[in-house]
């Protein structure tokens, strides 16, 4: 008993542990209410069903997701990437007519380095605010796709280009194995790097960071040039997906979702430990709630009710303080 | 104590942008709509065109030639490229006319301002799409007091003040979903057992509240038809294909598609694709709005119709015009004209179309 009562206060210290519980949570109220949501199929050569559409659509906002733990941690934020995307997505749709496949990709990336970079310095050069530098990408961002699509849907057909959103590999979804590709990525630079450690310090604290020897500028600048190429990876893969580069429309509020699935992952707004698992199996939370939403047949008018309420949930079981007020009423905790 | 500054700070900047950013959102759809592709949302204004409101071309002696001042939204949409351009050319192949053009890039008072240099410049009529419907009372009663007719385009203002145009020429969304409705009794017969998916535009877009009640009107007394999900997606191809593959999961006994623009339609065609199945045979496809993708799809036969939101008011506000000077009475609402286009009709009419 002492045992597992040790075990259930290691659990509730790791971060992971909350976004876990609120999928499996969903999953139980789906399973409940409805049980074809599970329902899988082999069909034309690959999985069919609602959980590999969860990994499907959830992928541009993972990637969008895992950027923004990187700058959060070093206690900034990157309001521009659903902007960046746009660009991202309309720039690689446009050059489809006339360019190869790599140079199509190369460009998209390239444009979201550049933005990232843009970003960077505003920040980590210039010293302004992160909310405010970004928003400035935020605004025109959408300006610059628009006028790279001349106001109109761009459509096309490539079907190469298409595979990227819509293809399949060993019977799964190929933005899933994108996404995979950007999280070990992230993941080794993180852990096999020094810079996971010189970001988590910078993010800690800038000024004794400093004074250990590390660059916290150029530490920042690789943060958001790191966003950059994902915002522009995810442009890439929701333009592919739907085989057009809608300027006004693509990835729009992505940014609100990505920093809530930040948060929910267990990453503090305030910068230091950040916790890329946490992150994604937020994201995988906020995907798996918007499809949920779909297939219970929610009222369009009160989908935005629901999905605040949920999320309040969410971060009141998170917050520790929450959690304590309740525990403490029936038991005594020891503080952590 | 110093550590939770911060974070406060940040919470409220977030609340403010997110604040700003639904404001944007909210002044693109609001108003009389129009544009159903427009969901509006487009937070950048975006400053396509430098032309100032008042950079109107230079004045001629306008001795016979009817002035006309034209002040327009600005360019945030394909559909509304298309308008501006019907808007030129009509009036400026026209020797009969003088055309003096104003972009407002969204903004209301960029409009107002126009609307005085019209005023000023002595123009025979005004027209107007206005960008919001409220906050015009000063500007007309103005136009009004100078004798200059004002005429609305595709959008229109606060009811209670139809004293100060003379016509508004635009879209009936009611008919427009009531034309999609007619096509598919037509195609499925009355009697028949029809499961239908509604895919509506943004939540609280008079375009989809209009053409849903137009849609869910006309099919109320046939009870063989059943609209058996109806969920919002946005207008945009990305959340139709979202929430059509969402419900293919849970259905798949549908056999017809209604949404209220062609992007959500043409998403939806390719979630049906996915799920192995025939989009315009098995599962038939209404859009509306017209565009040339959707045209596409009809040709490519991955599509069945799509219901005409005409874009293209520049000879009916010529004819307004011609109209009102010779003194006719003209309707307070001109009803654009527009058209259901379906089959060797659309595959016929691809070439021609603009947007």
């Amino acid at each position: 008993m002492a045992i597992l009562t040790a075990l259930a206060h290691r659990l509730v210290k790791q971060k992971l542990i909350w976004p876990l519980l609120a999928i499996a949570a969903l999953f139980l109220f789906n399973l409940i209410v409805i049980p074809e949501f599970y329902r899988m199929e082999w069909k034309d050569g690959h999985l069919y069903g609602n959980l590999i559409d969860i990994l499907k659509n959830g992928s541009p906002l993972i990637i969008i997701a895992i950027g923004m733990t990187l700058v959060i941690a070093k206690e900034g934020i990157d309001i521009s990437v659903g902007s960046v995307l746009a660009i991202s997505g309309a720039l690689a749709v446009m050059l489809l007519d006339s360019y190869p496949l790599w140079a199509v990709i190369g460009a998209g990336l390239t444009v979201g380095l550049l933005c990232g970079l843009w970003n960077g310095m505003l920040v980590a050069l210039l010293g302004i605010q992160p909310m405010v530098a970004t928003l400035i990408l935020l605004t025109i961002g959408r300006g610059i796709a628009q006028l790279i699509t001349g106001g109109q849907v761009l459509t096309t057909s490539d079907e190469a280009f298409q595979f990227i959103g819509k293809g399949h590999l060993l019977g799964l979804p190929f933005p899933i194995f994108i996404a995979l590709g950007v999280f070990l990525l992230t993941y080794l630079f993180k852990t096999r790097t020094a810079f996971g450690l010189f970001l988590e310090a910078a993010g800690g604290n800038k000024t004794a960071s400093a004074y250990a020897g590390i660059r916290p500028k150029v530490i920042f600048m690789t943060a958001y040039a790191i966003t950059g190429v994902c915002a522009g990876i995810a442009g890439i893969i929701i333009s592919s997906n739907v085989a057009s580069a809608d300027a006004n429309n693509a990835g729009l509020w992505i940014e609100l979702d990505a920093i809530l699935a930040v948060v929910i992952g267990g990453t503090s707004m305030r910068g230091g430990r950040f916790y890329l698992g946490g992150t994604i199996a937020g994201t995988l939370f906020i995907q798996a709630l918007t499809t949920s939403i779909y297939s219970l047949g929610v009222e369009p008018s009160s989908i935005l009710l629901v999905k605040a309420i949920v999320v309040i949930i969410v971060c009141l079981i998170q917050s520790d303080v929450f959690r304590q007020s309740f525990i403490l009423s029936k038991k005594k905790v020891a503080q952590r | 104590m110093n550590r939770k500054k911060p974070l406060f700070v940040m919470a409220l900047s977030l609340i403010m942008t997110a604040a700003l950013l639904a404001g944007c959102g909210n002044s693109g759809n609001g108003g009389n709509g129009g544009n159903g592709s427009n969901t509006g949302g487009n937070a950048s204004n975006a400053p396509q065109e430098t032309s100032e409101p008042s950079s109107a071309p230079s004045e001629e002696p306008a001795d016979k030639k009817l002035v006309v001042g034209f002040a327009q939204i600005g360019a945030e949409s394909g559909w509304r490229d298309a308008e501006t351009d019907s808007i030129k050319e009509t009036f400026g192949n026209d020797p009969a006319f003088e055309l003096k053009f104003s972009d407002a890039q969204q903004k209301q008072e960029n409009q107002i301002k126009a609307i005085r240099t019209f005023i000023a410049q002595k123009v025979d009529a005004i027209g107007l799409a206005p960008v919001v419907e409220s906050g015009w009372e000063t500007v007309l009663k103005e136009a009004k007091d100078a004798g200059i007719p004002v005429f609305l385009l595709d959008r229109g203002i606060t009811k209670g003040n139809e004293d100060l145009y003379v016509s508004f020429i635009g879209s009936d969304f009611i008919l427009e979903g009531q034309n999609a409705a007619k096509w598919m009794i037509d195609e499925f017969g009355q009697d028949a057992e029809v499961n239908i998916v509604q895919l509506e535009g943004t939540v609280g877009a008079s375009a989809a509240n209009d053409r849903k009640k137009g849609f869910e009107d006309a099919i109320a007394n046939l009870p063989g038809y059943k609209i058996v999900y109806s969920q919002t997606g946005d207008f945009t191809r990305a959340k139709g294909k979202e929430v059509m593959e969402a419900y293919l999961k849970k259905d798949k006994n549908i056999q017809v598609v209604y949404a209220h623009n062609d992007d959500m339609a043409l998403g939806a065609i390719q979630a049906i694709e996915e799920a192995g199945l025939k989009p315009g045979t098995d599962i038939k496809i209404i859009g509306v709005d017209g565009i040339k993708a959707a045209f596409e799809a009809i040709a490519a036969g991955k599509m069945n119709v799509t219901v005409e939101c005409n874009p293209l008011l520049g000879p009916q506000l010529k004819q307004a015009i011609l109209d009102y000077k010779a003194g006719k009475t003209l309707d307070k609402w001109i009803k654009s004209e527009e058209d259901v286009y379906f089959g060797q009709k659309a595959i016929d009419a691809l070439p021609n179309r603009k947007y």
